[in-house]
């Protein structure tokens, strides 16, 4: 337990002193949202209706754009060939990896989300909605953003190639995490929603680190 | 000039799949193969293109449209078929670390990108005048619009590396990871689709299907199947020579340097 922690915090020093961009984020995160009603048109019942929308695409654009600090500095300073002779296996690094990045990451969007959900005209009881599916969706959105930056990690310019490959597979988070905030035709549709994008974020937990540490090792060779 | 042949293992020291696999036995047994699956390939494609064009009635309902489906869904079944290979490759990329398994993941890429969108934009053209629209958000097609999406964004990925052997590898965690993926995003899809229309009864198979329109169908199936195949190891071949080509470019660079003061 112990690397495991030591592993976590320093993750966590390191996204929040000089050079970490957890405010970045945050701020593209409330930008990305606030720009959406110039384009749509400052009607606010329809505003209402597309917010839970907005909101995620707004996390799952802004969680694509901090994946690349998840893995990359650690592979080109040589700190993951370190861990690779750690006594934790590097399966559970990439776990501390992951609930790093999360708190450090992620946090911030759901706790900033009333800001946005002010703006987007949202009732409370939705908004509220909002922020629960996005803690229990965004854990799978980093999950697959992990996988995708293991397999970039040692390409020079693979900026670019993460995204392309994880926005496929991050639809079904996205499809489960709105409908479980707005899908009114079907009575108990929003639970069923909920209870799959909970199961959906359990299985990526459990196959992403196996994924990403095997793509990690045959990138280190 | 050294050969560089003379290193390797000789065909005879290994067992049998090792030496089928073997990158440099493979270019010697499937030369042999091209030429007939040429020919397989091409007698089905014209048997089953006359079928299909002058041998099978028009449909009742959807009228010469039909004709359409001839192409549409061998290469539908073909975008799905190419991801298992894949998906196989990977695994034995990964597992045995094999070369020519690395090779197959790689030529099997964008024949797969190319039967889904074959099968996309033969879709898109028999839903203009059957269905009134190019397209539908439908479950189906919505799902093959993602398969095309994952087949890209694998082939950007095998663009980017400069080292293939580690490409190879690297790609098959991610080619198995969407190998997960597809039957989940398959089932979201469905559902999500459900959800916003519940009297979706777009399905392009009828379950009664007579023989008439059956038999062009099977035999384009197969002329579908042989000419993937064939397009695999076509291209399989030439990226084996791309690397041959490639690593011998290197060895002479060597040479090069080695010789200057």
């Amino acid at each position: 337990m112990k690397p495991f922690l030591a592993v976590l915090t320093r993750d966590m020093k390191l996204a929040t002193r000089i050079g970490g961009d957890s405010l970045t984020v945050l701020l593209f995160y409330i930008m990305t949202g606030a720009i959406m009603p110039f384009a749509i048109g400052p009607d606010k019942d329809q505003l209402a209706q597309l917010g839970p929308a907005i909101i995620w695409i707004s996390a799952l654009l802004s969680l694509l754009l901090a994946l690349d600090r998840l893995f990359r500095m650690d592979h080109e300073d040589g700190s993951l060939l370190a861990m690779r002779q750690a006594s934790l296996p590097l399966e559970m690094i990439v776990v501390a990896k992951i609930c790093a990045h999360w708190v450090t990451t992620a946090l911030p969007l759901i706790v900033a989300t009333p800001v946005l959900a002010i703006l987007l005209n949202l009732e409370i009881d939705q908004t509220l909605r909002v922020i629960f599916t996005l803690l229990v969706g965004t854990p799978a959105l980093i999950c697959f953003g992990a996988i995708g930056a293991a397999v970039t990690v040692s390409i020079k310019r693979g900026g670019l190639i993460a995204p392309i490959l994880i926005l496929p597979l991050s639809i079904p988070t996205l499809i489960f995490g709105v409908s479980a905030v707005s899908s009114g035709a079907i009575a108990n549709a929003q639970d069923a929603a909920l209870l799959f994008l909970a199961g959906f974020t359990l299985l990526s937990l459990v196959f992403t680190p196996f994924a990403a540490a095997l793509a990690l090792k045959m990138a280190a060779e | 000039m050294t050969e560089s042949k003379s290193q390797e293992p000789t065909p005879q020291d290994l067992g049998f799949f090792s030496r089928i696999a073997h990158p440099g036995y493979f270019l010697e047994w499937s030369r042999y193969f091209i030429w007939p699956l040429v020919g397989i390939a091409a007698i089905l494609m014209a048997y089953g293109l006359y079928l299909a064009f002058f041998n099978s009635p028009a449909d009742y309902q959807q009228g010469e449209t039909v004709r359409i489906m001839y192409v549409h869904v061998p290469s539908a079944w073909l975008s799905q078929f190419c991801y298992a290979i894949m998906a196989a490759a990977a695994i034995g990329s990964l597992v045995w670390r094999h070369p020519l398994a690395d090779v197959s993941a790689k030529a099997a890429a964008p024949l797969g990108a190319t039967f889904t969108a074959i099968a996309l934009i033969t879709g898109a053209l028999w839903g203009a005048p059957t269905w009134g629209t190019f397209w539908e958000w439908d479950g189906r097609m919505t799902s093959t619009l993602i398969m095309l999406f994952i087949y890209l964004g694998i082939i950007a990925l095998w663009r980017t590396f400069e080292d293939q052997v580690r490409a190879g590898r690297i790609i098959a965690v991610i080619t198995l990871v969407g190998a997960i993926n597809v039957p989940i995003i398959k089932f979201s899809v469905d559902w999500w689709n459900t959800l916003h229309q519940p009297a979706s009864v777009f399905r392009l198979d009828g379950p009664t299907m007579p023989p008439s329109i059956l038999l062009p169908l099977f035999v384009m199936f197969f002329a579908f199947s042989f000419l993937f195949l064939l397009l695999h190891f076509i291209s399989m071949r030439t990226e084996i020579l791309r690397r041959r080509a490639r690593a011998i470019e290197r060895q002479y660079a060597q040479q090069l340097r080695t010789q200057k003061p």
